[in-house]
């Protein structure tokens, strides 16, 4: 009987964020529109193999740099391949490498700043100066470093890509934290008998998540910017794998000889991704706050 | 013909549960050297009407209807560039947070040039002169040398008499207050409040004063405007409003108003006046403060927040901690709450000291529990990203490991006890009123059945009848649960209201101490005296009382 009724209940408040994301999709068309793009974007990466049309990896000498046409959508490259296939693939890689590094820079940078703002300190002097040094390089610079430096590997993509965004994490964190450090609410957590730990993690790092959205959506389109970048200067994926990074360099030889579609297609959904991100941001910050809701 | 007319004003807000209707139909007149005062608790539209006359209503804000009409100047439909020359020259505004009005990278000095300049009041060469002119007719000590200071190196009361200086440089016939003491000590807010009264004299202006607080708008105007809800319930002389009240709704704000004479009781409407419980006090102390201090190292030297201090708490009493902003009261509080730690002193609980546990560790310390708090703002100290349920259950989780159903139930027990509608346990913060919050901070404070429960301001932000609600709420509750009480306010009238005894705080040291009625009627000290007085007293009223006393 109680069960039922507590099941309800839960029913109810998730009914209250599913209405909170109705509210907040409804109210903003923008937010709406970036989050039908994400949705392509995710079907293209989950579903990659399945819907592409054809073996993104299967070579057709005799029917190279073919234009596109019905069959070709976007045509086809210099080893007859399908360009619109190998698009569609490359989105998987392209958004699990930018994913995995902001998840990473996210987390890594949510415990420094966090740390830092809280405790204050020479630990807090120590960390700052720290991301200060990162934030003196030439940051893509820092990232070809470091992949030359580590490997030739995705892996190495993504630690490179995490390590240069840490410090705007970090940063955004502290400021958050730092101004809540004192806040009432903090202090009548600690009544209630939370430890300096807990109050940090449970109740104020969470209140820092609106503007870490922002951040986290814009750093993702600049995150698969990075490592298409590093992939057309020819770290980390190496051909014949297809991503858009590779596909615009090798496709870019082409150009003069006017097979302009190796490299533009690639090129476009790189720039539909990263225009989604771009959007993204403010309706993932009006969904996380609850203050959005009346 | 009166200077500011309004007639039939509608004001209407867009929000995302539609429109909001914020006035309704208001009409009003000042006259020429008329000081009018707009009485009204938050939500009454008293400040929506003030920014409606300036044409400075937020974005989605409108005049729905209506005329305003200014010496003959139609202000509703005045087009933007005479309304820039108006505001400032002719109708000047002083608002309820000074700080906030001061732009914090300006010299205050040169904030008062760009006024005077703008309405052409004074050249590059003359402004600095009449700049210091404006903040010698404020009494600003000094004026010379404050013109270069910055608003954060101003106190409160400073930068208020700077907002004035703003508000009266390019003389303006018609000063609209907006909350002008909002936040300002007693002393401070009796200071402004005679310097705005004194300026308004001596320049024969119109003013609009805006407060929530009856008592302070007997004393400084001559006919007072009750709002409620947009709309006017009842107008006329101060005296006759305190003495006569027409509408229940005044009825209810005089007796709601804390003063002296009242007994907590008949703060509330007649009917819901219930006897007054029985509060035994018992001879065995609960807490005993010995010799506490607080010195903290500041930029230049050290600052002794308290300075050895001693008192104690009875099981059952309820004590009161009276003192102005930086009197070392909030810093005493912190550390009786175990959030601080002090210089030196012991704070013997049941006779164990817990100075000797660090505030870093209490939190799992097993008397955590017995020590709780009800913080000053409401609004600050919930979590925004937690519903009330969740607020009021996390001291229970932690500290009883209360779970499931026992853990609801006992919330909802919780919220019953303070009377807050069980419905309203889902929502967030924001979503409450500043009543609502007082109350689940209260639920949450007694939660852990606390044996020693201070109180920062508990009502400090709640409007009057709130107020009343929620002091009349405290002292049932210490009759049932026989919790102690260390309030910690600065309005002495709601201090002898509550408390059995009461410990007047200065520059960190205790400057008198005593049971509450023999401080307030005989004041020892000469600074009590001064917070007595500084405090509004709506001499119709005084009057009234003393007549029915003989």
């Amino acid at each position: 009987m109680s069960d039922t009724a507590t099941r309800a209940e839960a029913l109810k408040q998730q009914d209250g964020a599913l209405a909170h994301i109705a509210y907040v999709l409804r109210s903003n068309p923008v937010t709406l529109l970036a989050f039908a793009m994400f949705a392509v974007l995710l079907l293209a990466a989950v579903l990659g193999p399945l819907i592409a049309p054809f073996d993104p990896l299967q070579t057709n000498a005799s029917n190279a740099l073919q234009p596109p046409s019905f069959t070709h959508w976007f045509g086809t490259d210099n080893l007859g391949r399908d360009v619109f296939s190998r698009v569609i693939v490359a989105t998987r890689l392209d958004l699990a490498i930018s994913i995995a590094a902001v998840a990473l820079s996210f987390l890594v940078g949510s415990v420094l700043g966090s740390l830092a703002g809280y405790w204050g300190g020479w630990l807090d002097a120590v960390l700052n100066r720290v991301f200060d040094t990162i934030m003196a390089f030439p940051l893509f610079v820092l990232a070809m470093g470091i992949v030359a430096a580590l490997g030739n590997t995705v892996e190495n993509i993504v630690y490179a890509t995490a390590v240069i965004n840490i410090p705007f994490y970090a940063r955004l964190v502290r400021a958050e934290v730092n101004i809540r450090r004192d806040a009432g609410f903090a202090q009548a957590a600690k009544l209630a008998g939370n430890s300096d730990v807990r109050v940090l993690a449970l109740h104020i790092f969470p209140n820092a998540l609106p503007p870490m959205m922002v951040q986290v959506s814009l750093n993702l389109g600049w995150a698969i910017l990075n490592a298409a970048g590093l992939s057309f200067i020819g770290l980390g994926v190496r051909p014949p794998t297809a991503e858009w990074g590779i596909m615009v360099a090798e496709g870019a030889n082409f150009i003069v000889s006017g097979e302009w579609w190796l490299a533009i297609f690639p090129g476009l959904a790189l720039m539909f991704a990263v225009f989604t991100f771009n959007l993204l941001g403010d309706g993932l910050r009006d969904i996380v706050d609850p203050r959005q809701r009346s | 013909m009166s200077l500011l007319s309004i007639n039939d004003l509608q004001v209407s807000f867009k929000t995302r549960r539609g429109t909001v209707n914020a006035v309704r139909g208001l009409s009003l007149e000042i006259e020429k050297g008329e000081t009018l005062g707009i009485v009204g608790e938050s939500g009454s539209g008293k400040s929506v009407t003030s920014y409606a006359l300036m044409r400075l209503l937020e974005s989605n804000g409108r005049i729905s209807g209506g005329a305003l009409s200014y010496g003959g100047i139609d202000l509703r439909h005045a087009k933007e560039s005479v309304m820039r020359d108006l505001r400032g020259r002719e109708i000047s505004m002083i608002f309820q947070n000074p700080r906030a009005a001061l732009n914090p990278i300006r010299k205050v000095g040169h904030q008062i040039e760009d006024v005077l300049r703008r309405h052409a009041k004074a050249t590059r060469s003359t402004a600095r002169a009449e700049a210091i002119k404006a903040l010698e007719a404020v009494k600003i000590r000094d004026p010379e040398a404050r013109y270069n200071a910055y608003p954060f190196e101003l106190s409160g009361g400073m930068c208020q008499r700077i907002v004035i200086a703003l508000a009266l440089a390019c003389d303006p016939k018609l000063l609209i207050a907006d909350e002008p003491t909002t936040g300002l000590d007693i002393t401070t807010q009796k200071a402004v409040m005679d310097l705005i009264a004194d300026l308004i004299a001596e320049r024969g202006m119109s003013a609009m004063v805006i407060t929530h607080d009856l008592g302070l708008a007997a004393q400084y105007c001559n006919r007072i405007v009750v709002m409620k809800d947009g709309e006017i319930v009842e107008q006329g002389d101060p005296k006759r409003l305190f003495t006569a009240p027409e509408h229940p709704y005044t009825r209810k704000l005089v007796d709601a108003t804390p003063r002296s004479g009242a007994s907590v009781r008949s703060l509330l409407p007649a009917e819901q006046r219930t006897p007054a419980p029985e509060l035994p006090v018992s001879e065995t102390p609960l807490l005993e403060v010995r010799d506490l201090t607080k010195t903290y190292q500041g930029k230049s030297g050290p600052v002794h927040a308290v300075k050895g201090i001693s008192f104690k708490v009875m099981k059952g009493q309820s004590v009161g901690l009276v003192g102005e902003s930086g009197c070392g009261k909030s810093t005493t509080s912190s550390i009786l709450v175990r959030l601080t730690d002090p210089t030196s002193g012991e704070i013997l609980f049941n006779g164990e000291d817990l100075a000797k546990t660090p505030a870093g560790t209490f939190a799992r310390d097993p008397r955590r529990a017995a020590i709780q708090m009800v913080f000053q703002d409401a609004t600050d100290s919930f979590n925004p990203r937690h519903t009330a349920r969740h607020s009021i259950a996390e001291p229970l989780k932690r500290l009883t490991g209360l779970k499931g159903k026992a853990l609801k139930d006992r919330v909802e027990e919780l919220a019953d006890l303070v009377g807050l509608p069980r419905p309203l346990l889902d929502r967030f913060p924001h979503q409450l009123s500043g009543g609502q919050k007082a109350r689940v901070g209260i639920a949450r404070a007694i939660a852990v059945e606390p044996q020693f429960l201070i109180l920062d301001e508990p009502t400090a932000a709640l409007d009057v009848s709130i107020q009343a609600i929620v002091l009349n709420l405290l002292v049932d509750l210490r009759a049932k649960l026989g919790i102690s009480f260390l309030f910690v306010s600065h309005d002495l009238h709601v201090v002898r209201l509550l408390c059995d005894h009461v410990i007047v705080m200065r520059d960190g040291e205790i400057l008198e101490e005593g049971p509450a009625a023999a401080v307030m009627d005989a004041p020892a000290h000469a600074y009590t005296r001064e917070l007595l007085a500084a405090a509004p007293e709506p001499p119709a009223l005084a009057e009234t009382l003393s007549s029915a006393a003989e």
